[in-house]
């Protein structure tokens, strides 16, 4: 019993083909910690298996799938419409992100023409969607580094005004499950339309606030400047994504290169980071923010009138014919992507997500390298996952 | 100055606090059981099934094609048909559910039956406090449990169960104006026919002659007629 424990960690630890950065130091010995699934920093269920040498992190090994639920083998046994509830469920922080996604892949797929105004209000409920889950990661961040509860109440806050938005719009104040293949399910009444262009007029404030609350505090500053850098090139070659990989300092935002949706219509700017830190990727959120209340505001202007659902567009029996897409948007977490495969049957082929959430975990390790153990806490903070998405 | 950030937040939160106390739209809190807020139009929580009059059996809107059992994401609607017919709101006889379970344990709110539905019999209910301590009987509910009269989704979604109802009523004109115009029309070829019988060895203006009986004569064989029609059916 014995050796077979001893040689078990001595394999766990060769496995890692990875040669070990640091040395150790004098006589220590290195300590094997398993961080989560548990651990409430980690935003749902997920391990990592940190080797440390003393303070230091010299290996992390992340562990996920405990939140497993087989969405795409769901999807591909279900009808087309009948997958849409399920991506609510993905990152529930932005299932209207989500929803956009895959209807704007199986509109692809069919060839399905968006009414003016359905266009309209899908950037308007994304835009907001990026507002809350930008202030609410952030919150999580601050949280994360030890501030307990004000940044975050302060982000949740505005998030509840946002979500009773949705609510009064989808019933639902997070599984909306509101987008439909050539349109939107419901149609916004005009007291809807006024209640929104209250919280938007209300979040500059709100975001000068958060800036006042956060931004110049020196504690924060010092946590997190110049920790868990992720180089351009790194994050490039990886597939890192959304407000990460701007963070890094590379101007990629697919609202800009992929122009689906409206977005050319609208001005706004991609905030960059510089140096690809974790105080870059909190301060490209803030930004984003920004960004987000102006192409509401203008959005909120010129919503035409007009049906908002395409009538040709069918609920039941949709068959699309044969073929295959590829739908992605600008989510608030990075690429989300659906990729579809139709045999001309009434449920797709092949249904594959591509989550940004999981894919910029991957550079998790390359960031925490030689950092200290509380600050893998920060970094893995700064990534903004959620593990419905991370695992499905 | 070292600390002038922390302090600049400080003064953030304590604008706050002090403002919790001036300005009521910063106290959100509502003490639950005591207190309620109002659930909004559009909420959704778990679906039930409409009828129409006084006897949840009868007035059924369902007639169980069983389109929503197949759309459901998670599966959790059974529905068996039944062996009889009963008549629907427009008088046609239909079939209707003889059982009719939705396992809420299961279900996710996703309002997937609803729009489907071709017939406005299952819709959406607000009632959100359904906790019980039989965790599989207590959530299974069966079709005299989901019933629930059309008052009850006036009440609780007055807008939607509007522009429902005037579909209706609007599905219910055009078929009895079908149903009219078949019956007028059936009566005018029968009367066309005996008209015709008639007035073959009678007269040569059998052609002029026929505005005036579509005027006059239609309306008695017209009701005779709809019964024979509907037995036909």
């Amino acid at each position: 019993m014995k050796d077979r424990a001893t040689t078990a960690g001595a394999n766990a630890l060769e496995d890692w083909n990875r040669p070990p950065v640091f040395e150790t130091e004098g006589e220590g010995e290195l300590l094997e910690v398993s961080m989560g699934p548990h651990h409430p920093s980690t935003h749902g269920v997920f391990r990592m298996d940190v080797v440390l040498d003393g303070e230091r992190v010299i290996k992390l090994k992340p562990v996920f799938g405990y939140l497993h639920r087989n969405h795409e083998q769901i999807a591909q046994g279900a009808s087309y419409l009948a997958a849409m509830p399920y991506t609510d469920r993905l990152d529930y922080f932005c299932s209207l992100t989500n929803n956009w996604a895959y209807a704007l892949a199986v509109e692809k797929l069919v060839g399905q023409a968006v009414p003016e105004r359905a266009e309209y209000i899908r950037v308007i409920t994304a835009e907001l969607t990026r507002v809350q889950n930008h202030a609410s990661a952030i919150g999580f961040l601050i949280q994360e580094m030890g501030a307990s509860g004000t940044p975050l109440m302060y982000a949740f806050r505005e998030r509840e005004k946002i979500l009773d938005l949705f609510e009064s719009l989808t019933g639902s104040r997070m599984m909306c499950n509101y987008m439909r293949f050539g349109g939107c399910r419901v149609d916004p009444s005009p007291a809807w339309f006024e209640a929104t262009r209250k919280v938007v007029a209300g979040l500059p404030k709100f975001v000068d606030e958060f800036e006042a609350l956060l931004s110049a505090n020196e504690i924060l500053m010092a946590r997190t400047q110049g920790v868990g850098i992720l180089r351009s090139e790194l994050a490039v070659n990886a597939g890192v994504t959304g407000p990460m990989l701007r963070g890094s300092g590379v101007n990629y935002d697919i609202r800009k290169v992929d122009h689906y949706g409206i977005y050319d219509r609208f001005k706004f700017r991609v905030p960059l980071g510089e140096q690809g830190d974790v105080f870059d990727r909190y301060m490209v959120r803030i930004l984003e923010m920004r960004e987000s209340v102006g192409i509401l505001e203008q959005a909120l202007k010129e919503v035409p009138a007009g049906p908002i659902m395409d009538p040709k567009a069918k609920i039941r029996g949709f068959r699309p014919k044969p073929g295959e897409a590829y739908g992605r948007i600008e989510a608030p977490k990075g690429e989300l992507g659906f990729y579809l495969i139709s045999d001309g049957g009434p449920n797709p082929y092949r249904y594959r997500v591509r989550p940004p959430s999981l894919i910029n975990l991957t550079v998790l390790e390359d960031m925490c390298l030689g950092q200290n153990v509380a600050d893998v806490v920060l970094i893995f903070g700064s990534v903004d996952i959620v593990l419905g998405e991370v695992d499905r | 100055m070292l600390g002038e950030g922390i302090l600049k937040g400080l003064a953030e939160t304590a604008k706050n606090f002090a403002g919790s106390f001036v300005s009521k739209e910063r106290l959100t809190t509502v003490e639950y059981p005591e207190e309620r807020i109002a659930p909004v139009e559009a909420a959704r929580v778990f679906p039930f099934l409409i009828y129409d009059g006084s006897d949840w059996e009868k007035g059924m809107r369902c007639v169980a094609c069983q389109i929503c059992e197949k759309e459901c994401p998670p599966k959790c609607i059974y529905i068996e048909k039944s062996k009889d017919k009963k008549p629907d709101f427009v008088g046609k006889p239909q079939i209707y559910p003889a059982k009719f379970d939705i396992d809420i344990s299961v279900c996710m709110s996703c309002q997937i039956c609803v729009e489907v539905c071709p017939f406005e019999a299952i819709k959406m209910d607000n009632e959100f406090e359904l906790a019980t301590d039989d965790r599989f009987g207590g959530l299974l509910l069966d079709r005299k449990q989901l019933a629930k009269p059309n008052e009850y989704y006036h009440k609780i979604h007055p807008t939607e169960a509007a522009a429902v109802d005037a579909k209706l009523a609007e599905e219910k004109a055009k078929a009895e104006a079908k149903a009219k115009a078949d019956a007028a029309a059936k009566a005018k070829t029968a009367a066309d026919a005996a008209a015709k019988a008639a007035s073959a060895p009678k007269t040569p203006e059998g052609g002029t002659g026929t505005p005036t009986s579509e005027a006059t004569k239609p309306p008695e064989p017209a009701a005779k007629s709809t019964p024979k029609t509907e037995g036909g059916d």
